[in-house]
């Protein structure tokens, strides 16, 4: 038997995945969320696809922990490739099965059938169909994995751009969302957080006045009212009433990136090959990435039920069941006491808080059973009380030959872990957790096997020939700011350190830029997205112009995902401003064309953002972030225009494209910056305080 | 007030915040709650066809006024120009943001029908999107105001 898919073989029976219960519908249900991506259409054009049936006939099943196949959590860029894969498989042998059911009932040979829109036809024009079948074909059978999909000749849905099938509830208005959701007799909580690492409460009010709930549990405190105004008005009344005692446990701001290269930490050697010849002379660089948050334009929200001693969550967690696991540890239950059913949430760009919410309910929720209790948080928390993507520094040096040639690279990167997510581990990683008066240490974050992509690590191995190279990632043992996975992980960084370098190589050994990248590439399709980005934005033969500036950046996500390289025009006479990004990507075999068009697009304009604008302040106490004011972000007219060109590369497995296109961006802006004005700037963000630091240096 | 065209009496006092009693008691949930301090413009809703966050009004400055919400625009029965060319673009991916963008462009497309790229983007420069749809939603705005012309 051939190997199945991670997720199939975690999940083997066919009729865990769907049903043909609903009358004209399949239902499948899938472990993977959707958090704004679309998933759920990609998912649901893969079904159709190996069924045989129209798009409008796949009904995708909300992902809940008492149904769905255990997928883990939706992140990494994986879902294409793990649900995906193992949908396709499902499918095809259901489709199979169905077949073969349907040639004995119309006494004709399978491969006379013609299956179309869930109708199994004869040559003679009889007919059956997926529902008439339905009770003489079981799906309670493990999958056996053999029988092959179609091939992609075949396709007529997947490949094809699909519009995204939650789309309209969201453009019309419609109640959609987890903040949307109003159950019978459902009440309203607010949670007051400590306003700083490891702040502790030395006075709160015993109760509140005027039927106002008051729930306390070591440093945890929330409120809890009929209407969520009034929940909200409690909660501001009763924040001027506390004191906490608060101490300077956050690294000094001034000296960040010295404290993360002095921390203790834990080193391990990324990549090592070949041996280095010495060289002339050695050129070395540091690089640097603040803390960034999520900034969703949602706030977390959760609604949890008690009865009977069993929780029901409603979240829009990226895993629900690695939320189950840490929900029923942290709140000393067992995990078969717990439900947790998927509703969509606003934007999610990795790790944020919707984990953290869905404890907050539960801890209120406890103290009225029987009553679903919402818990929304506010815009400070959503920008402030989530994790952060980790500050990052990175150091590379070259080995030259008198020429500028690359004899050997090194990077080493300093970081916190950059997961902290739940549901792997002995203690929980809920934010609510270390407040309890049981309290569970707040849990140091790690990075995932560099087998699983790397965390700091991610993309630090530079994907071009060189001679000799060693890469070191260093996790930092330390973590006063709580520290978790943004869109990209590591890559960001390690992608903007790598590119902005090898433009300085090139530039130390007089060749051109794009030549050096195209030199070194072996992988043809690395060179074909390269070639196709400049190609498109008109690289060579541009006049140069004062104060503008082009640059490339290229990465391939993971060393193993989506190939991406992005083109950055930039306008710097005034203002930093990036003027138009042009995105190629090969994603190999492309589900939805224009939904992977979206992603890349969205995840440049994000970089963008992240690049120019953003860095999460704090002081020696508090993170100085109290609403968007302290964290901007790019707006509408700031945003770049953006072109993405998708090389189709025919048959090659399908790479996931959420995160592909960040990194290159980032480098892709500060090429174009120091090609504009000749400034090298290696701290990010590229605003004008740096760009006035690199000008001094 | 006058809410989407309909009288509607408003059980709550007039100190209780707009947004609050649209997504509650009206039932209109359209009117998404992003920042509570009108900094996102999420809860754009149009007073009296001026674009106004819902967050920061009460009940008391609503009374008597007309009240249009992202319901008020259209449906998918009955799409607004500005719905429709929204999913003609794809013009969007978590969704979040966009009732209180399309409130922002119905206004700017009622003041100034044929708005160039930088009149659209200037329009929209209150309203915070993550996801980085911009483009396309910009795109969007421009192809609904092309369909609105003819």
């Amino acid at each position: 038997m051939s190997k199945l898919p991670q997720s199939l073989a975690n999940n083997p029976k066919l009729g865990q995945w769907l049903d043909f219960a609903a009358p004209g519908r399949v239902t499948v249900r899938i472990g993977k969320v959707e958090i704004g991506q679309g998933i759920k259409t990609a998912l649901a054009q893969i079904a159709a696809e190996e069924l045989d049936l129209a798009f409008a006939q796949i009904r995708m099943a909300a992902p809940a922990t008492d149904t769905a196949p255990d997928e883990g959590v939706t992140s990494g860029s994986l879902s294409i490739q793990d649900s995906g894969s193992a949908l396709r498989l499902v499918c095809a042998e259901t489709r199979a099965l169905f077949l073969a059911q349907a040639a004995q009932r119309l006494d004709a040979a399978p491969e006379t059938l013609t299956v179309a829109d869930g109708v199994f036809r004869a040559a003679d024009g009889r007919r059956t169909d997926y529902w008439a079948l339905a009770a003489a074909v079981t799906l309670d059978r493990a999958a056996s994995g053999l029988v092959a999909p179609k091939p992609i000749t075949a396709h007529r849905v997947v490949g094809q751009s699909q519009p995204r099938s939650d789309l309209p509830d969201k453009v019309f208005g419609l109640r959609r969302f987890i903040h949307d959701l109003d159950l019978p007799g459902m009440v309203h909580g607010r949670v007051l957080r400590p306003p700083s690492t490891g702040a502790s409460l030395v006075s709160a009010p015993e109760a509140m006045a005027d039927g106002i709930g008051l729930v306390r549990d070591g440093n945890f405190l929330g409120v809890v009212a009929d209407s969520e105004q009034a929940a909200e008005r409690a909660a501001e009344r009763l924040a001027s009433r506390l004191e906490w005692r608060e101490r300077d446990a956050l690294p000094d701001p001034a000296l960040l990136f010295d404290w993360l290269k002095t921390a203790k930490a834990e080193m391990q050697i990324v990549a090592e090959r070949g041996t280095p010849a010495s060289g002339a002379r050695t050129h070395g660089a540091e690089f640097r990435k603040p803390y960034l948050a999520h900034a969703s334009i949602g706030p977390c929200c959760a609604i949890a039920r008690w009865e009977d001693g069993a929780l029901r969550v409603w979240s829009h967690t990226q895993g629900i069941f690695n939320l189950r696991a840490d929900l029923a540890i942290a709140l000393g239950i067992g995990r078969e006491r717990i439900a947790i059913e998927h509703v969509e949430g606003a934007g999610c760009y990795g790790h944020n808080g919707a984990d953290d919410v869905a404890l907050d309910a539960a801890l209120l929720a406890r103290t009225m059973p029987g009553r679903p209790l919402r818990v929304q948080w506010s815009r400070r928390d959503e920008l402030a009380a989530a994790a952060f993507g980790p500050a990052m520094a990175i150091r590379l040096e070259a080995d030259l030959d008198a020429k500028g040639g690359v004899l050997a690279w090194r990077h080493e990167v300093w970081s916190n872990g950059h997961s902290s997510r739940p549901g792997r581990a002995e203690t929980p990683t809920l934010l609510a957790a270390s407040d309890l008066a049981k309290s569970f240490p707040r849990r140091l974050s790690i990075n995932v096997a560099p087998a699983a992509g790397g965390g700091a690590e991610r993309n630090a191995v530079p994907p071009y020939d060189l001679p000799a190279l060693k890469v070191a990632s260093h996790r930092v043992l330390d973590m006063p700011i709580r520290a978790s996975a943004l869109r990209g992980l590591g890559a960001f960084a390690n992608v903007f350190a790598i590119e902005s370098f090898v433009d300085e190589l090139a530039a130390l050994a007089g060749e051109d830029r794009l030549a050096w990248r195209l030199a070194r590439l072996a992988d043809p399709r690395a060179r074909a997205v390269i070639e196709l980005a400049t190609a498109r934005a008109g690289w060579s033969g541009r006049a140069r112009r004062p104060g503008r500036g082009i640059g490339l950046g290229y990465a391939r996500y993971k060393s193993n995902g989506a190939y991406c390289a992005v083109v950055a025009e930039v306008e710097a006479e005034r203002e930093i401003r990036v003027e138009r990004l042009t995105v190629a990507a090969d994603v190999g075999l492309a589900i939805n064309p224009d939904g992977i068009a979206n992603q890349l697009e969205g995840g440049a304009v994000q970089a963008a953002s992240w690049t120019l604008l953003e860095e999460v302040r704090f002081d020696r106490r508090r993170i100085a972030i109290a609403g968007w004011e302290d964290y901007p972000i790019l707006r509408f007219p700031e945003a770049p225009a953006v072109a993405v060109h998708l090389i189709r590369p025919g048959d090659q497995p399908s790479l996931g494209a959420g995160e592909a296109s960040l990194g290159p961006t980032a480098a892709a802006i500060a090429n174009a910056l120091h090609d504009a004005l000749g400034l090298r700037v290696r701290q990010l963000p590229l605003d004008r305080a740096r760009l006035a630091q690199a000008a001094l240096a | 007030m006058i809410v989407n065209g309909r009288a509607r009496t408003v059980a709550a006092p007039d100190e209780a915040s707009l947004l609050h009693v649209l997504r509650g008691e009206l039932g209109l949930v359209g009117t998404r709650h992003g920042c509570g301090s009108g900094q996102c413009g999420a809860c754009f809703v149009l007073l009296d066809g001026e674009v106004k966050a819902a967050c920061e009004l009460t009940v008391g400055q609503a009374r008597g006024r007309s009240v249009t919400t992202i319901e008020g625009l259209g449906s998918p029965e009955r799409p607004h120009p500005i719905q429709a060319a929204l999913l003609e673009e794809q013009a969007g991916q978590c969704g979040y943001c966009l009732s209180g963008i399309q409130i922002a462009a119905a206004a700017l497309l009622a003041r100034r029908p044929d708005p160039d790229e930088g009149q659209v983007r200037a329009a929209l420069a209150r309203n915070l999107c993550r996801c980085g749809a911009h483009g396309r939603i910009v795109r969007a705005v421009l192809r609904a105001a092309k369909a609105m012309r003819v």
